[in-house]
């Protein structure tokens, strides 16, 4: 199953990667090439498996719900690339009203 | 002794205890070691050479006073980048996280503190993890020491390349579908990828949650195993850690292997595996049946489709784990009007090509229509991988294959073509999908070019005591590594 430029616009988008037109040309014939040797997979007889996400059978570890020291509010920013008052500063998000 | 940097962690702890050399020497020499082949090498994204010297001298204050915090007490070594440490830059190789300064330890780390090793430095990696040569790093090229035209393998690339060169007597790497057997099997040196839940994955910056895994890379099995110990066991920072005290690795790894079962995976065709690895491997099987242990054949029929699967279900993890790097709480930024374009123009300066690839290809593999076909179907032939595997444990103890394909390449040799650099993992991605544990251990040279080999022996989920037993005796039976041959000429 090859990946048409439409898909391969469409997947960028939903991965938040502005990629460069050369980049999306490199990347159409690229992915379409390793999704060819993962075709393989469809060969397969796979009706009634089980899939398994995760080796080791673990689930819900749970710990005592105890309040312990964590993060500073200093520490916490002191690698935001933009902060302001105690916060993480971004673009506008919400629209002005009216 | 002989020269300082060449020797075991084993060896400096006995010449610790009986005061032959101190802390400080060792960690001299190891800095020393390292001005002398990094302008090469590039092994290093960042030396700490004060912090191992303070640490060094701290080692040594406790040793005099008795109150040493371990055996290894004041034996320094270096990370991957993937490790976050405190109040030092970690960047995983990505220029995303150019001077990422972190506000804790990784477990491993904290542990290794704790048992009193000084810290050398951060290592070179593919970026996050994803590549199998070190090309990919976002700063640097790191080189293999046994021919600098040829890559160290990856993407614990600096991690091995170190160690191999006598930069250090041992590092830690990361495995997630061969990173650290794959480079140690290139550069000729012990590598361990342990059981998925024996060591704590907290403050080891994440690629593929469900494949990721420490472990340690060094010159001796038992090194490895001593390095593994102090650092595995239960953490309650990590939900996917196994809920059970450190185990023993070393009470018993002399035991030899008489009357082991080890299995040879009929499948693993030699089509496609040099002929200069075929030797070298068929010699080890050779010598471990020579050792008592009786070899048998072993089917695994889905394990052809090991790689199909990993380049899906490893993608589609990292697509979701690197969705956290947007440009507002740590990391680059780059401009934009709006928070889509911010993020979106953030991502594609800061991850490299590699990077960029994986998260396209896990996108697309978990988009609505695409789901069940690819990851879906993929987490069904990991099934059937560990079906396979409980089938051939109940014949076998062990199961052993080469590492790589191929000795150690040139620069370049697969950058072109995504996919051929992928299947350099054909042997190691089995292990991480199953999470069983697996060693690399070096057999000496290929005939062909001179360059190292790596015998690969597979344990069951836990059975990391048999492993070191096996690769103990091979190791100790073949004398490579301890011998000139089993040292670059650098």
């Amino acid at each position: 199953m090859g990946l048409d430029r439409k898909a391969v616009d469409h997947v960028a988008r939903l991965a938040r990667l502005d990629l460069s037109d050369a980049e999306r040309d490199r990347m159409q014939a690229e992915l379409t090439n390793i999704l060819e040797h993962a075709e393989r997979i469809q060969a397969l007889d796979l009706d009634g498996v089980e899939p398994t996400s995760h080796a080791v059978p673990i689930t819900n570890a749970m710990r005592p719900d105890e309040v312990k020291a964590s993060l500073t509010q200093v520490d916490a920013l002191a690698n935001a690339p933009a902060a302001e008052d105690g916060r993480f500063r971004v673009p506008r998000i919400i629209e002005d009203a009216g | 002794m002989g020269e300082l940097h060449w020797a075991s962690a084993t060896e400096l702890a006995r010449s610790l205890e009986t005061n032959e050399v101190s802390s400080v020497e060792i960690t001299q020499s190891l800095i020393d070691r390292a001005a002398a082949i990094e302008g090469e090498l590039q092994a290093y994204l960042l030396p700490t050479a004060d912090r191992a010297l303070t640490d060094a001298a701290a080692a040594d204050e406790r040793r005099a006073a008795g109150k040493s915090l371990s055996p290894y007490d004041g034996i320094p070594l270096a990370y991957k980048d993937l490790f976050v440490t405190k109040g030092i830059t970690s960047t995983s190789g990505s220029k995303i996280l150019a001077g990422y300064v972190p506000p804790y330890d990784a477990t491993v780390v904290a542990r290794c503190s704790e048992a009193g090793l000084p810290l050398l430095g951060k290592l070179n990696m593919d970026e996050f993890a994803m590549g199998s040569s070190g090309e990919n790093s976002g700063y640097q090229i790191t080189k293999n020491p046994w021919d600098f035209e040829r890559v160290p393998g990856g993407s614990s690339a600096g991690s091995a390349a170190l160690v191999a060169a006598g930069g250090a007597p041992w590092s830690w790497g990361t495995d997630t579908g061969g990173s650290i057997r794959q480079p140690a099997a290139l550069c000729g040196v012990v590598g361990v990828k342990p059981t998925y839940g024996l060591v704590s994955r907290y403050g080891m910056i994440a690629f593929a949650s469900s494949l990721d895994q420490a472990g340690p890379l060094t010159r001796s099995v038992r090194d490895a195993a001593a390095l593994l110990q102090i650092a595995a066991g239960h953490d309650p920072m990590d939900s996917t850690s196994i809920d059970q005290g450190a185990p023993d690795l070393l009470t018993g790894i002399d035991g030899g292997i008489a009357g082991m079962r080890i299995g040879l995976v009929k499948e693993f065709s030699t089509e496609g595996t040099d002929p200069g690895v075929r030797t070298r491997i068929e010699e080890a099987y050779t010598r471990l049946e020579k050792l008592g242990a009786s070899l048998e054949e072993v089917s695994l029929p889905s394990f052809e489709y090991g790689i199909s699967a990993y380049y899906l279900i490893a993608p589609a993890e990292c697509s979701a784990n690197l969705a956290r790097y947007d440009g507002v709480r740590y990391g680059l930024r780059s401009d934009g009007e709006d928070i889509i374009k911010m993020t979106s123009r953030t991502r594609a300066e800061g991850f490299g090509t590699e990077v960029k690839r994986r998260i396209m290809l896990g996108t697309y593999a978990l988009s609505a229509g695409y789901y069940d076909a690819y990851y879906g179907k993929a987490q069904k032939v990991r099934t059937l991988m560990i079906r396979d595997l409980a089938n051939a444990y109940s014949k076998v103890d062990l199961i052993a294959c080469p590492t790589s394909p191929t000795t150690a390449f040139k620069f370049g040799e697969k950058t072109a073509d995504p996919l051929s650099m992928y299947l350099s993992d054909i042997f190691t991605v089995p292990v991480n999908l199953a999470g069983n544990a697996g060693i690399s251990v070096p057999c000496g040279l290929s005939p062909d070019d001179g360059l190292p080999v790596g015998l690969q022996l597979i344990a069951k989920a836990l059975d990391e005591r048999t492993m070191f037993r096996a690769a103990y005796a091979f190791e100790q039976d073949l004398g490579f590594a301890s011998s000139d041959e089993g040292r670059p000429k650098l």
